[in-house]
C-alpha cells in the first residue's frame, strides 16, 4: 500500500492568549489557502507545522513520514524537516547575495559549494532574476525579494511548502504581477503546498481549497465557489461579500434568531437551524412599498453608504438589517442618503438556504 | 545656555590633556621612550589587552547569545554577575581574584597542584585580571546587538536545513558582526588601561606584570618626565585606535 502523500496534521497548542486546534490536510500537488482575521492562530500553525513551535497535542505527518506527536516522544527538529517555508516579510539574510540566499539550503543539505552556487544560479534564472544574482537583499524590490525568497524555499526541494501572506509585503501595483507569477510558480512544484493569507481574492487566485480560521478553530473549508455562496460565519460572509442570517426552519420560512422571518425556495426539514446568504446584488429598494414579485417587502432606513467602483452598498436598518448593492444611478433616482427611509425587497429564489 | 554646558564639559575633558602635553618634556621625549623598561611596559600591555579581548570575544559572544535568545530561570541573575565588574572596584576584583585563584585560592590550589599553574604575580594573571573587568563590556555590547536584530532570521535558516551551529556560524555571527567589532574595542580599552585588579592580582613585576598603567603609577613617584613620556603613549595608542574604528565605533555607540 502506498503512504498518503502529503500533510496531515492535528495542530494543539496554546501561546499567549491563542488557543489554537486544528485539523488539516494538504494533498500533495494541493494548493490550500488558510484564510483568517489576525490573530486567529495562522501564521501559528504554520510555525508549528515547520517545527518552530513545538505541538501541546495532536500530530503532524508528512507523506506518511510522522514529524511531530508529542504523545510518543516523536520530534523532528526544524532543519530535518523536508519543509520550505517563505515568511511574511520574506527574511533574506542581508548580508548574502541573491545567490547565496537561494545557494544557502543546498549547501546546509550537503551540496559542495560549486555545485550549490549552480543550480542556485538555475533557480534564479527559472524566476527571472539571473540579472540579480549578486545582488543583496536591500537592493531588490519587493516583488524580486519574494522570488528569491520563493528560490531559496524550494531549492533544496521540500516536500511541503509554506508561505505566510506572500503578497502582504507587497505595495498595489506590483501585487497583481506578482500574484500571478505566483501562481504559475507554485503550480510548477509538485509538492503540497499551504499558504496564509487574509486577502480572499489572494486566496481563490492561488489556492484549489480555503479553510477559514477563527480563533484557533477551523470554522469551515471547502472550494472558493462553496465558501462564497456558503458562508458559515459573519467573518466569512464578510470575506465574500454576502449578507449571512440564521434562524430555523418553519414550513418555507425562515424565522429568523435576531427578530423577523424570510420566505424561501429552498426544502428544508422544517424545525432544522439554517443559515440564510443573499448577494447584495439580490436585494432590491424601492421608494415605495413594491407591488407584486418580491414575496420578501420590509421598510427600513438607510445606515450607511459605501462607494464601490460602480456600484454602491447601502446598508439599510430595519427588522432585518441588510446590506444592498445598487447602481449610482439607483442611488440618485432613489433619493438614497443617510437616514433616507427606504423600502427592501427580496425574491425568495434569491434566497441560499443551507443547513447551520 | 545649553551650548555653553556643552562646552564646559568639553574644556573639562580636554584640560587634563593640555596639563599633560604643557608639561610633557619634548626634547628629552625620544631618549624617554627609548629606555627599555617603556618598550617592555607597552609591549606587555598591547599583548595582554589583546589577549583578554581575544577571551573575551571566544567566550563572550556564546554568553551574549545565550543572554539574548533564551529564556531561562536565572537569566537576569547571570546578567547581574556578568555585569558586575563594570561598577566593582578593580581592587575588589583583583582580590577576589587573589582569593579564587591564588595559591591558597578555591580553584588556585587545585591549578597548582593539578597542573603547576600559577596565575598570581604572572603575566597570564595580568590578562586574567583584565578580561575579569573588560568581558562585560563585550558581552553587554553584542547581547544589545542581538537583541536588536531578528531572531526569526534563526528560524529561517532553520528551515533550510541549518543547525543551530551553522546557522550560529553564518547567519546570526555576520548580522552582529559590527556589535562584536565595537564591543571588542571597548573591551580592548578596558583592559589596555586597567590598573586596580591587575596590581592586585598580578603585581608590579617590571617585564612581566608591569603594564603601561603600572609604570605610569610607579613613574610618578620618582620619575615625573618618565610618567608623562608614559602617559603620552597611552593617550596616542587610544586615540589612532578610537580614530581607526570611528565610522563604525561612533555610529553605533
Amino acid at each position: 500500500m502506498s503512504r498518503p502523500a502529503g500533510l496531515d496534521a492535528r495542530v494543539a497548542l496554546t501561546l499567549g492568549r491563542l488557543d489554537l486546534d486544528v485539523e488539516l490536510q494538504v494533498g500533495a500537488g494541493e494548493v490550500v489557502a488558510l484564510l483568517g482575521p489576525n490573530g486567529a492562530g495562522k501564521t501559528t500553525l504554520l510555525r508549528a507545522l515547520a517545527g518552530l513551535a513545538p505541538l501541546a497535542e495532536g500530530r503532524v505527518t508528512l507523506d506518511g513520514d510522522v514529524l511531530d506527536e508529542p504523545a510518543t516522544g516523536t520530534w523532528v527538529p526544524t532543519e530535518r524537516r523536508p519543509i520550505g517555508y517563505v515568511f511574511q516579510d520574506h527574511l533574506l539574510f542581508p548580508h548574502l547575495s541573491a545567490l547565496d540566499n537561494v545557494a544557502f539550503g543546498l549547501r546546509c543539505r550537503g551540496e559542495r559549494r560549486r555545485r550549490a552556487r549552480r543550480a542556485a544560479g538555475e533557480w534564479l534564472e527559472r524566476l527571472g532574476l539571473a540579472a540579480h544574482a549578486r545582488s543583496h537583499p536591500r537592493a531588490l524590490s519587493g516583488g524580486q525579494a519574494q522570488r528569491v525568497a520563493l528560490a531559496r524555499a524550494l531549492a533544496p526541494r521540500p516536500r511541503l511548502l509554506l508561505l505566510d501572506e506572500p503578497l502582504a509585503a507587497l505595495d498595489a501595483a506590483t501585487r497583481l504581477d506578482v500574484r500571478a507569477e505566483l501562481r504559475r510558480h507554485l503550480a510548477d512544484f509538485d509538492g503540497a503546498r499551504l499558504l496564509v493569507t487574509h486577502d480572499p481574492l489572494d486566496a481563490m487566485v492561488l489556492a484549489d481549497r480555503l479553510v477559514l480560521v477563527e480563533d484557533g478553530r477551523v470554522v469551515q473549508s471547502g472550494t472558493a465557489t462553496d465558501i462564497s455562496r456558503r458562508p458559515r460565519t459573519a467573518y466569512g460572509a464578510r470575506l465574500v461579500g454576502r449578507n449571512l442570517l440564521a434562524g430555523r426552519m418553519v414550513g418555507t420560512t425562515v424565522r429568523l434568531h435576531d427578530g423577523g422571518e424570510l420566505h424561501v425556495a429552498g426544502r428544508h426539514p422544517s424545525g432544522s437551524l439554517v443559515h440564510v446568504s443573499i448577494r447584495p446584488g439580490s436585494v432590491a429598494l424601492f421608494r415605495t412599498p413594491p407591488d407584486g414579485t418580491p414575496r420578501n417587502v420590509w421598510s427600513g432606513a438607510v445606515a450607511a453608504l459605501e462607494h464601490r467602483g460602480d456600484r454602491v452598498q447601502v446598508d439599510v436598518a430595519g427588522p432585518i438589517p441588510v446590506v444592498a448593492e445598487v447602481t449610482t444611478e439607483a442611488v440618485a433616482d432613489l433619493g438614497l442618503c443617510e437616514g433616507a427611509p427606504v423600502w427592501v425587497g427580496i425574491k425568495a429564489t434569491e434566497i441560499d438556504v443551507y443547513a447551520a | 545656555m545649553l551650548v555653553g554646558l556643552a562646552g564646559l564639559a568639553v574644556a573639562f575633558v580636554a584640560l587634563p590633556f593640555v596639563g599633560l602635553l604643557q608639561r610633557a618634556p619634548w626634547s628629552g621625549l625620544p631618549a624617554l621612550l627609548a629606555r627599555p623598561l617603556v618598550a617592555e611596559a607597552l609591549g606587555l600591555s598591547l599583548s595582554s589587552a589583546l589577549a583578554a579581548t581575544a577571551i573575551s570575544v571566544v567566550v563572550g559572544v556564546p554568553l551574549a547569545w545565550v543572554l539574548a535568545r533564551h529564556d531561562f530561570p536565572g537569566r537576569a541573575l547571570v546578567r547581574a554577575l556578568v555585569t558586575l565588574p563594570m561598577v566593582l572596584p578593580p581592587v575588589v576584583g583583583g582580590a577576589a581574584l587573589l582569593f579564587a585563584l591564588g595559591r591558597q585560592g578555591l580553584v588556585g590550589r587545585w591549578l597548582e597542584t593539578q597542573f603547576g599553574i600559577l596565575l598570581p604575580f604572572s603575566t597570564a594573571g595580568v590578562v586574567v585580571a583584565q578580561t575579569f573587568v573588560a568581558l562585560p563590556f563585550l558581552v553587554v555590547t553584542v547581547e544589545a546587538g542581538l537583541a536588536s536584530g531578528d531572531p526569526r532570521y534563526e528560524d529561517a535558516a532553520a528551515t533550510l536545513g541549518a543547525s543551530r551551529w551553522t546557522a550560529f556560524r553564518r547567519v546570526t555571527l555576520p548580522l552582529v558582526a559590527p556589535s562584536i567589532v565595537a564591543g571588542a574595542v571597548l573591551c580592548w580599552a578596558r583592559a589596555l588601561g586597567e590598573f586596580g585588579a591587575t596590581i592586585t592580582f598580578a603585581g608590579n613585576l617590571a617585564g612581566r606584570t608591569q603594564t603601561l598603567p603600572l609604570a605610569v603609577f610607579l613613574a610618578l613617584e620618582d620619575d615625573r618626565d618618565a610618567a608623562i613620556a608614559l602617559s603620552l603613549v597611552l593617550v596616542a595608542v587610544s586615540l589612532a585606535v578610537l580614530v581607526a574604528l570611528r565610522g563604525r565605533w561612533f555610529a553605533r555607540l
